[in-house]
Parts: C-alpha cells; sequence; structure tokens
C-alpha cells in the first residue's frame, strides 16, 4: 500500500491501470481530460497500457468496446456532453454481452465551469439500464475505478463512472493498492451476443431486462451505498450522493447531532434502503450534485406520505453546483460570514484570447470581410474561439455543440440568410464537422467554411489532432470541395488585408468555400520552445 | 488544527504551483490536503481561483465555506479582492501590489490598494519589482509564497524544499532565482 498525491481525475487514471487495464481511448473534454492524459503519460513511461486520444467520443467508445469484445478490460472516457456524441455505441453496448471489463468514465460540469449545459449523466446509465458509480473523494475514484472492471465482467454490462468537476480537478492522497495483470485475448463465448440483429437484440435486452433485480439488491447490499438510522430522533432523514456528502459531513460538527442518514454512491437506487429510510423519518432532504434524479424517484406522481426537500421543493437551487455553503442552509444552518468592504464593486475577469493568437486575427480579417452585409450569419463552434462571441471581437452568432457551424450554416443559408460563414477549429473539425461538410457538398450550399487550424485541441492544454494539419486540405478537397474555391491562408495580422479580400470575395461566391486559415497555437509553440 | 487557504490571481501568472508548492510541505509534515484547482476554459487570461485547505484530521469538502478561509493569497490586487467573503473574520489577505490590466473596465489601482489597506489584517507587497531583483519577474508567484509563509502552518525549511523540487527539472539557475524569490518576499513581509 502507498500513497499517491491524485487529481480525481488520475485517480481513476490509476485504479484503471490497476485494475489491469488493456486499452484507453478518450477525445478531450474538460474536466475529464486529465484521465487520458496521465495514461498518456503513464504509457510513454511504462510502455503500456495503451492510452490514445481520438477523432471524437464515438469513436473512442468503439475502439473502447474492440478491446472488451477481445476479453480485456477498457476504458474511455469523456466529458458530460462528449456522451451524447457516444450515446449510440453506449446504448447498444449495455445489451451486447460485455467480455472484457468495459469502464466508461464521464465527467459532468454541473455550474457549467467549461461547458454548454450541466445535464446529468445518472440518466444515462438509468437510460440503458446499467449501473452507475459515483465517487465522493479521490479514494474511492480509485477504488470504485478497480470495483467497476470487476462488476462490468461480473454483470457483462458496461459500467459508469460518474465523476463532477470538483472530484475530477481536486487533488488528495490515494492509498493505492498492488496491480492486477491484464486479462488474456479471449472472444466472446457466444458470438451472437455480440450481433445485435432484431432476434438476437430482442433475447439480450430481454435478458438484460431480468437482470435488473441482480444489480438492485447489489446496490442494496455492496459496500458504496450505507444506511445510518438515529434510533433517537426522526424529525430528519438526509439522503447524499457523491461529493454532496462531503458537504453534508462539515456541516455536521455545527448540527450537534447526526441525523438519520443514506449515501448513494451506486445506482441503480438501492429501493430498499431508501423505503427504510423514509419509514424512519418525518422529513428527508435529498442532497445529489446535478439535477434532482434521486430526489424525483422519491415523489414519483402519487405524493410520498412524507415531506421531500431538495431541488424541487426550493430547499437546493435547482441549477448551478453544491457548494458547503448551499448545504449548511439546507440544513438549516446560518449562513457563515466572511469579510466584507462595502459598497466594493468589482469588474468580472473573463477568460479570453492570449495575446498573439491566431483566431484574433481570424476574427479581425472575418469582420472587416462581412462588414456591410445585411443579412449575414456567422455560426461559430467549440473551442478556444468561442471566445469570439465575447468583446472586443463579438465577431460570431452561435455556439452550440461539437460540429454544428458547419450544419447551422448551411441551414442559414438555405433559410435565405447571406453570406452564410462557419467558423471551426481544426480538431472540432475532425470531430464532428466532416459529416455536415458533406452535406454541404452535395447540396453545394451558398455558405463560406473557415476552418481555424492552429494545429492542436487549444482548449484542454493542447492535446495533438487526429490528423496533422497538412492533411486538412487534402481531406476537404477528397470530399469534393472545388479546388477554385478552398484555399489555405496564414492567420496572421501581416496578412489581414490580404485575408479580407479573399474571405470577401469567397462569401460573395454563391457556392461552397472552404477556407483553411492555419498558424500554431501559441501556447503550444512556448509549450515545443520550451521542450526543445 | 483546520488552515483554509484562497489562492487567487489570473490565468498565467503561477496560482497552481503556489497552491502545489504549500500542499506538498504540508502533506510531508503529517497534515491532511485538499487542494481544488481551476483547469479548462477559466484558465484563458481569465480569475483563476484554487481553494487549498490543510487539516490535521482529514478534511470532507474540497470547497472552502463562507467566512472560514485563514488566508487569501492573491498574486494581483483585483483579485484579491474578489472572495473576501470566503475569508474568516480574524483572516488576513496577501496580495501582490502589480496589478494585470487585461481588461477595459480595470478600477483605479490606488483605490483597489486602499481597499486593501482597510482590512484587518493585510499585507501588500512588490512582487515583481523583488521577483525582477531576484532574477526574474516570473518568480512573482514565489515571493508571494515568501510573504504569506509567517502565516502558513508549515515550515520554512520544507517550503524550500519544495520550491527545489518543483523547479529542479528547469535547472539550478531557475531553482536559484525561485530561493532567492521566495527569501525577498518572506523578509518584505517580515
Amino acid at each position: 500500500m502507498t500513497d499517491m498525491v491524485l487529481l480525481g481525475d488520475e485517480a481513476v487514471a490509476v485504479g484503471a491501470v490497476h485494475a489491469g487495464l488493456t486499452a484507453a481511448y478518450a477525445y478531450p473534454g474538460t474536466p475529464s481530460t486529465e484521465i487520458l492524459e496521465y495514461l498518456v503519460r503513464y504509457q510513454k513511461k511504462h510502455g503500456g497500457p495503451h492510452a490514445a486520444w481520438c477523432a471524437n467520443e464515438k469513436t473512442a467508445y468503439e475502439e473502447a468496446l474492440g478491446v472488451s469484445f477481445a476479453g480485456r478490460r477498457a476504458m474511455t472516457s469523456m466529458k458530460h456532453v462528449g456522451l451524447n456524441v457516444a450515446a449510440d455505441p453506449f446504448m447498444n453496448s449495455a445489451i451486447v454481452s460485455i467480455n472484457g471489463g468495459l469502464v466508461v468514465v464521464v465527467a459532468d460540469d454541473p455550474g457549467m465551469h467549461s461547458s454548454q449545459n450541466e445535464q446529468d449523466t445518472r440518466y444515462y446509465a438509468d437510460f440503458a439500464r446499467i449501473v452507475c458509480l459515483e465517487p465522493a473523494n479521490q479514494q474511492e475514484a480509485y477504488d470504485m475505478t478497480r470495483e467497476a472492471f470487476d462488476l462490468s465482467e461480473r454483470f457483462k454490462i458496461p459500467v459508469l463512472i460518474r465523476l463532477v468537476t470538483r472530484l475530477a480537478h481536486s487533488r488528495a492522497a490515494v492509498r493505492v493498492r498492488d496491480a492486477r495483470p491484464q486479462n488474456p485475448v479471449r472472444k466472446p463465448p457466444v458470438a451472437s451476443s455480440w450481433i445485435l440483429l432484431p432476434a438476437n437484440a430482442r433475447r439480450q435486452w430481454h435478458d438484460l431486462l431480468g437482470r435488473q433485480p441482480q444489480f438492485v439488491e447489489w446496490s442494496e447490499s455492496g459496500e458504496f451505498n450505507r444506511l445510518r438510522l438515529n434510533e433517537e430522533r426522526r424529525n430528519l432523514g438526509v439522503i447524499t450522493t457523491g461529493i454532496a456528502r462531503n458537504y453534508y459531513v462539515e456541516s455536521l460538527d455545527e448540527l450537534g447531532y447526526q441525523p438519520s442518514h443514506l449515501h448513494i454512491g451506486a445506482y441503480p437506487v438501492p429501493v430498499e434502503l431508501v423505503r427504510r429510510l423514509l419509514g424512519h423519518v418525518s422529513r428527508v432532504l435529498v442532497l445529489e450534485e446535478g439535477y434532482p434524479f434521486v430526489e424525483r424517484m422519491l415523489r414519483g406522481i402519487v405524493a410520498p406520505d412524507i415531506e421531500v426537500l431538495g431541488k424541487e421543493s426550493g430547499a437546493v437551487p435547482p441549477d448551478g453546483e453544491l457548494t458547503p455553503d448551499i448545504v449548511r442552509r439546507a440544513m438549516g444552518l446560518r449562513d457563515r460570514r466572511g469579510q466584507e468592504i462595502p459598497g466594493l464593486s468589482l469588474p468580472n475577469r473573463p477568460p479570453q484570447l492570449c495575446t498573439g493568437c491566431p483566431h484574433a486575427d481570424s476574427f479581425d480579417a472575418v469582420k472587416q470581410a462581412i462588414a456591410g452585409f445585411e443579412s449575414a450569419v456567422v455560426t461559430s463552434d467549440i473551442g478556444c474561439y468561442t471566445l469570439g462571441a465575447l468583446p472586443p471581437y463579438s465577431a460570431v452568432e452561435s455556439c452550440v455543440c461539437m460540429g454544428a457551424s458547419v450544419g447551422m450554416a448551411k441551414g442559414a443559408s438555405e433559410a435565405g440568410l447571406k453570406p452564410a460563414l462557419a467558423m471551426i477549429g481544426d480538431s472540432t473539425f475532425l470531430h464532428s464537422g466532416v459529416a455536415p461538410l458533406m452535406d454541404a457538398v452535395a447540396a453545394n450550399t451558398d455558405m463560406t467554411l473557415l476552418i481555424l487550424d492552429n494545429e492542436t485541441t487549444a482548449m484542454t492544454g493542447g492535446q495533438p489532432t487526429i490528423l496533422p494539419p497538412s492533411r486538412i486540405g487534402k481531406l476537404v478537397l477528397g470530399l469534393g470541395v472545388d479546388p477554385a474555391h478552398c484555399h489555405v491562408i496564414t492567420a496572421h495580422h501581416r496578412h489581414t488585408e490580404g485575408n479580407r479580400k479573399l474571405i470577401r470575395k469567397e462569401v460573395e461566391y454563391p457556392g461552397l468555400s472552404v477556407i483553411i486559415a492555419v498558424r500554431e497555437c501559441v501556447e503550444t509553440l512556448k509549450t515545443k520552445k520550451k521542450a526543445s | 488544527m483546520k488552515y483554509d487557504i484562497i489562492l487567487a490571481g489570473v490565468g498565467g501568472q503561477g496560482v497552481l504551483s503556489v497552491s502545489a508548492i504549500i500542499a506538498s510541505s504540508a502533506m510531508k509534515e503529517g497534515l491532511y490536503v485538499k487542494q481544488s484547482e481551476v483547469h479548462g476554459m477559466s484558465q484563458r487570461g481569465g480569475a483563476v481561483l484554487a481553494n487549498l485547505r490543510l487539516a490535521d484530521a482529514p478534511i470532507a469538502s474540497d470547497l472552502i465555506p463562507l467566512g472560514s478561509a485563514a488566508l487569501i493569497l492573491s498574486m494581483e490586487p483585483l483579485e484579491s479582492l474578489r472572495y473576501l467573503a470566503y475569508l474568516s473574520p480574524e483572516g488576513a489577505l496577501v496580495t501582490s501590489t502589480n496589478p494585470v490590466v487585461n481588461i477595459p473596465d480595470y478600477p483605479d489601482l490606488e483605490g483597489l490598494l486602499g481597499h486593501v489597506r482597510t482590512l484587518p489584517q493585510s499585507r501588500l507587497v512588490d512582487g515583481e519589482n523583488l521577483a525582477r531583483a531576484a532574477g526574474s519577474a516570473r518568480a512573482t508567484n514565489m515571493v508571494m509564497v515568501g510573504a504569506a509563509s509567517h502565516r502558513l502552518p508549515v515550515k520554512v525549511e520544507t517550503l524550500e524544499h519544495y520550491i527545489q523540487t518543483t523547479f529542479a527539472a528547469k535547472g539550478e539557475k531557475v531553482v536559484e532565482t525561485n530561493l532567492r524569490a521566495f527569501r525577498a518576499g518572506r523578509e518584505a513581509a517580515a
């Protein structure tokens, strides 16, 4: 047994290595990125397990699925919205009989520190009818990851681990145990269990549904869900899930007694434990990070005969992340007062593009190029360049999901907004922009696609893009874009005037144009210079 | 014993290195530590906040509750005032006086420093000049660790040890610069 100081993300990575991981796949996304980053460093140092960045979360998931098919242990990690991209393989992998342990780690971002929404991944686990583990601290992140591989092989399902930002990005000491060896290669014993033709899929789905009581029984008797009843007092019961427990525990000193308490760290919800708690108290407070997942189950449609407090009652705010102070208030404790300077009001300091960023030069050129058009539209995408929505640029009008800039520009153009210009980064283009560009080629849509090629996945810390930058132009031409309207330019203020003219000419052309604006991210360039 | 620290600054000022050095030192001395960091979008030139919690018993929450921090240690004066609600009534604020002006509505600097001086326990340190004198303006964050060192529940030797190990990979010269910066900050806040 040794202690290591690890981020929650890193504790998952080490747990996976010690569980006999054979391969891990991911696309970067805050707050999940550090999981695979750790494994990539680990592989460089120790020669394995295999760790690879992928084109997107769907391809990452499917590669992990192939490892499981081969009987070996695999992990895929992503941010919460990444699971939307990987939802197809995710849902169907619940129905095949998982062979080698398959662990899906999804890091939710309640409070939207670096995200477009705060969807709660526990619903996906429920949707797929599989088991989900929700660690409360770094030690549990390690322990649960190890356990998740065993569970996956025992129940023949993918097992989901749900992290949240505050655990993913917080560091503490973790006690680690001896590593288990990797599995040998071994194909699935029943071949038809992986061929989801309707006849097989019906059987597999029926079988998965039939095993639900086993999952609940495991969840009720397992070590991750613990019920403690206070025999003296019946005025309040508390249900915590995941990291909400930490805030609850901190409030206990001041509360002066321990209410009856059920902690849920494993799903499906341990029904019998919940019933025992509810039968014991007159009021229950539900503290959970994310959506009111457990709370809504308690409420149901037929009103329960005890009072339920939580996000839907207003005891806890319905959105945003939990804090120790929100939990104190919900427990009936008074706010602690800090210091203040009366009347002091401070300006915000939002994130911004780095000095010398190539995107800044692209925004300048675009703004000048589309000046004077009455019904122009500039769609954008997910990456550093989304900051082009903020002053001083205020250059883009949309940011929805990976790749949406391309399809949205096509739709907006077809609806009559012209010129339509889409701005997307190189990594985001390769992730989800190629397919909608195919649509635009097929229709020869009157739109211009500007690919901002900074040769990296910058926002998440400079991971390599899946194809080298030189190949993006060939890919675009290969899709059938007219070479006369496909250009590569340098995103530098020295070229802004020339770039403006070219962009202007192409947005005026009544067909599809693609412009690739190339210059390496200043941050990755700095890192490379330091390394050499 | 519980000692909660709010670390503040602007993306790129080395807040995470400050956090790592204090955290490693505390662990070396047998304390429990939780260190919550900001990664991702907010790191791009925006306000950066780290929560560092030290205690002699296990710590549950990764986040510091309002009114509980013993110390706000800031690399930048505007940022030092952003988290006052977390500072306990007896808590101290230690900040560099050097502004990072990357927003159009940055307030009057003298006004900001005047606000800091009204707090019951505050210490202003010209981190950038001391760091430059020590060899590099980039070592401002280590000046600030030095300035806070009088209040931290860890030994000076331990902090110096982890400054050495943190910068060892960058060569002896960088290590020396950072140690000098640390000592200059410590002296300035004595």
